[in-house]
């Protein structure tokens, strides 16, 4: 298609937005990172700034200083989302394959049972009650991995319309004549084809996982539990919690506010590191689950 | 006799062959009761008045004393003023900036610029609210905030930006944009995607400016997906995104006005225990109220599109 002038003009016009656009979205994180790696003082003095008068890795000195706290918290952040990422991927392969069946008897009922959990929910105060009262997770680590083990339904709706759409029954019926079990069916066929949709929920399921904040205000005081995102929460109100673990730098007092700015930065780099290998996931979660979030 | 036998026990062997399938879907089953359907006896708290010996289904049966209760507090209005209002005013601006800023990255030319354009529109949407709050609180911070060392060297008053109510509904709209307006945005670009590009080649032999096939072609295209996202928010308009009104403002009492939803009132209700009945009463009919417009805007849905109907 030939363009016209103004087509051209539109393209430039729409160029320029974009690039307006661009900026507001990264200004914020590098105007963390910066206040990050401010010098204490400067940063007091003279506000944050994006061009800070001097520079200090204090904040980061200080975080290796107090590394068994901050290792700590991080390492629970990690193991809690492998592990939650890895169940949550299981339970909703392990629900999704059988009721993409059409045979299954009784289909209907479970899946009612499925769709119902997501049009009503209890709520906090009663899920809350229950946890605490019932099953008594407060201060443990199954308070940081089991409320959000299944935190979508969804996720298992949409995998199993993806499997039903997507492996033709007759390699399941046929599998079935070479006398092949429910469980290496599942296995061999319904895994391996449905991959492309278990990497977006385990994509989603992770993310969900690392930047849980929520469960750890909810159930969990005990600070050898925090996971990064609470110790980030904590430390809004009490930055005493921190400064109270490590050694001061070498040169001065403890950077408090550029201190809270580097755990930041640390607690979301690894996201910012592998976005760009993720990011074709993440628009395909967002147009599978489609609006229904 | 042996006519009542023959199908009972192929019965049996069709659920013989069948239980390995039941025994797959077990555990999330075993999983939603506990997680799911369990607290739902919870809600009984909503009529008694709570006390720790009596536990949850031991304490005393108030009756609609709690909910008496919630009505009467001088705050519910507010509370629901802005939880609804928020809302409202959310879906329209990410709306609006969504559906605009996906026809600009559609429009633009430079192959990698655009795919530049629609990927960043994401970052924000993987970033924990936690830390989006650190952001904030690196423009708004009374002493050092960037907004403030702004309006110094404009010659103007700093502002204490956590003890004023005024720009507070700005500031989340924003921060909410900011981080939300990606999520629609890749669902609008996938849509434009999906029209026939034929279409706009012969709107533009008919002699169409590019702002007419915007017009006549893109906008009623996106339509359908606007209205089931619409319809889909629409549905949960009674729950409020709690990290964005529980962070961002940095839980200050002196902004509550206009930053307390009935999620944050709901966990501010929780933690302090004497408050525990009114707090369940609006747990209560925040899901009875949730749950029925879930169903009546999923049917308006289903009238919209079969396909994107929740079911």
């Amino acid at each position: 298609m030939i363009k016209s002038k103004q087509d051209k003009r539109f393209e430039v016009f729409a160029s320029v937005v974009m690039v307006i656009v661009m900026f507001i979205i990264i200004f914020p994180f590098v105007l963390l990172f910066i206040s990050s790696i401010t010098e204490e003082k400067t940063l007091l003095i003279n506000g944050y700034s994006i061009f800070p008068e001097k520079l200090s890795l204090a904040a980061y000195e200080y975080i290796w200083n107090s590394r068994d706290v901050i290792f700590r918290a991080y390492a629970t952040t990690v193991g809690v989302t492998v592990i939650g990422t890895t169940l949550h991927v299981l339970l909703v392969a392990l629900v999704a394959y059988p009721l993409s069946l059409r045979r299954l008897p009784g289909k209907s009922v479970f899946n009612f049972l499925l769709l119902f959990t997501i049009l009503f929910n209890g709520g906090l105060v009663p899920t809350y009650m229950i946890y605490t009262t019932v099953f008594h997770i407060k201060d443990t680590y199954f308070a940081l991995l089991v409320p959000n083990l299944l935190f979508s339904s969804f996720n298992a709706i949409i995998v199993r319309t993806y499997l039903r759409t997507n492996v033709p029954s007759e390699l399941y019926e046929s599998a079935k004549i070479d006398g092949a079990s429910e469980f290496r069916i599942f296995r061999e066929i319904a895994l391996p084809l449905g991959k492309p949709i278990f990497v977006t929920v385990a994509v989603f399921a992770g993310l969900n996982y690392w930047n849980d904040w929520t469960n750890g205000l909810y159930y969990v005081s005990d600070s050898a539990k925090y996971s990064i995102q609470q110790m980030l929460n904590v430390m809004v109100k009490n930055i005493q919690y921190l400064t109270q673990f490590g050694r001061a730098p070498t040169s001065g007092s403890i950077p408090s506010v550029g201190l809270r700015m580097a755990i930041a930065f640390v607690a979301m780099l690894p996201i910012l590191i592998i976005y760009p290998f993720l990011t074709k996931y993440f628009e395909k979660g967002i147009t599978l689950g489609s609006v229904k979030g | 006799m042996t006519r009542q036998k023959k199908p009972l026990r192929l019965r049996a062997q069709r659920f013989k062959n069948y239980l390995p399938l039941y025994l797959m879907m077990l555990p999330a089953f075993i999983y939603l009761f506990i997680n799911n359907y369990l607290p739902l006896s919870g809600l009984v708290l909503a009529f008694k008045h709570y006390t720790v010996q009596g536990g949850i289904w031991g304490s005393e049966n108030v009756g609609f004393q709690n909910f008496m209760f919630l009505f009467q507090n001088k705050d519910t209005a507010l509370i629901l003023r802005n939880t609804l209002g928020y809302n409202l005013l959310f879906m329209v601006v990410n709306m609006v900036l969504g559906v605009t800023l996906a026809i600009l990255i559609t429009e633009i030319g430079n192959q990698r610029l655009r795919k530049l354009a629609q990927s960043s529109m994401l970052i924000p949407f993987v970033v924990s609210i936690i830390i989006v709050s650190y952001m904030v609180r690196a423009f708004l911070d009374p002493q050092a905030g960037l907004l403030n060392t702004l309006l110094k060297a404009m010659g103007k008053n700093p502002i204490s930006w956590y003890d004023t109510s005024g720009p507070w509904p700005y500031i989340l709209t924003f921060v909410n944009a900011w981080k939300g307006v990606g999520y629609g945005c890749i669902l609008y670009i996938s849509s434009i995607m999906g029209i026939d590009p034929t279409l706009y080649e012969a709107a533009r032999l008919s002699g169409a400016s590019k702002l007419q096939t915007i017009r006549y072609i893109t906008l009623p295209f996106l339509k359908p997906t606007v209205i089931t996202l619409l319809l889909l928010n629409l549905g949960r308009i009674f729950n409020s995104d709690f990290g964005l009104f529980f962070q961002v403002p940095q839980n200050s009492g002196l902004i509550m006005d206009v930053t307390q939803t009935l999620d944050t009132f709901i966990y501010r209700g929780l933690i302090s225990l004497p408050n525990i009945g009114m707090t369940a009463a609006a747990s209560l009919l925040q899901s009875c109220i949730g749950f029925m417009l879930v169903i009546a805007f999923n049917a308006l849905t289903r009238k919209m599109s079969r396909e994107n109907a929740i079911f």
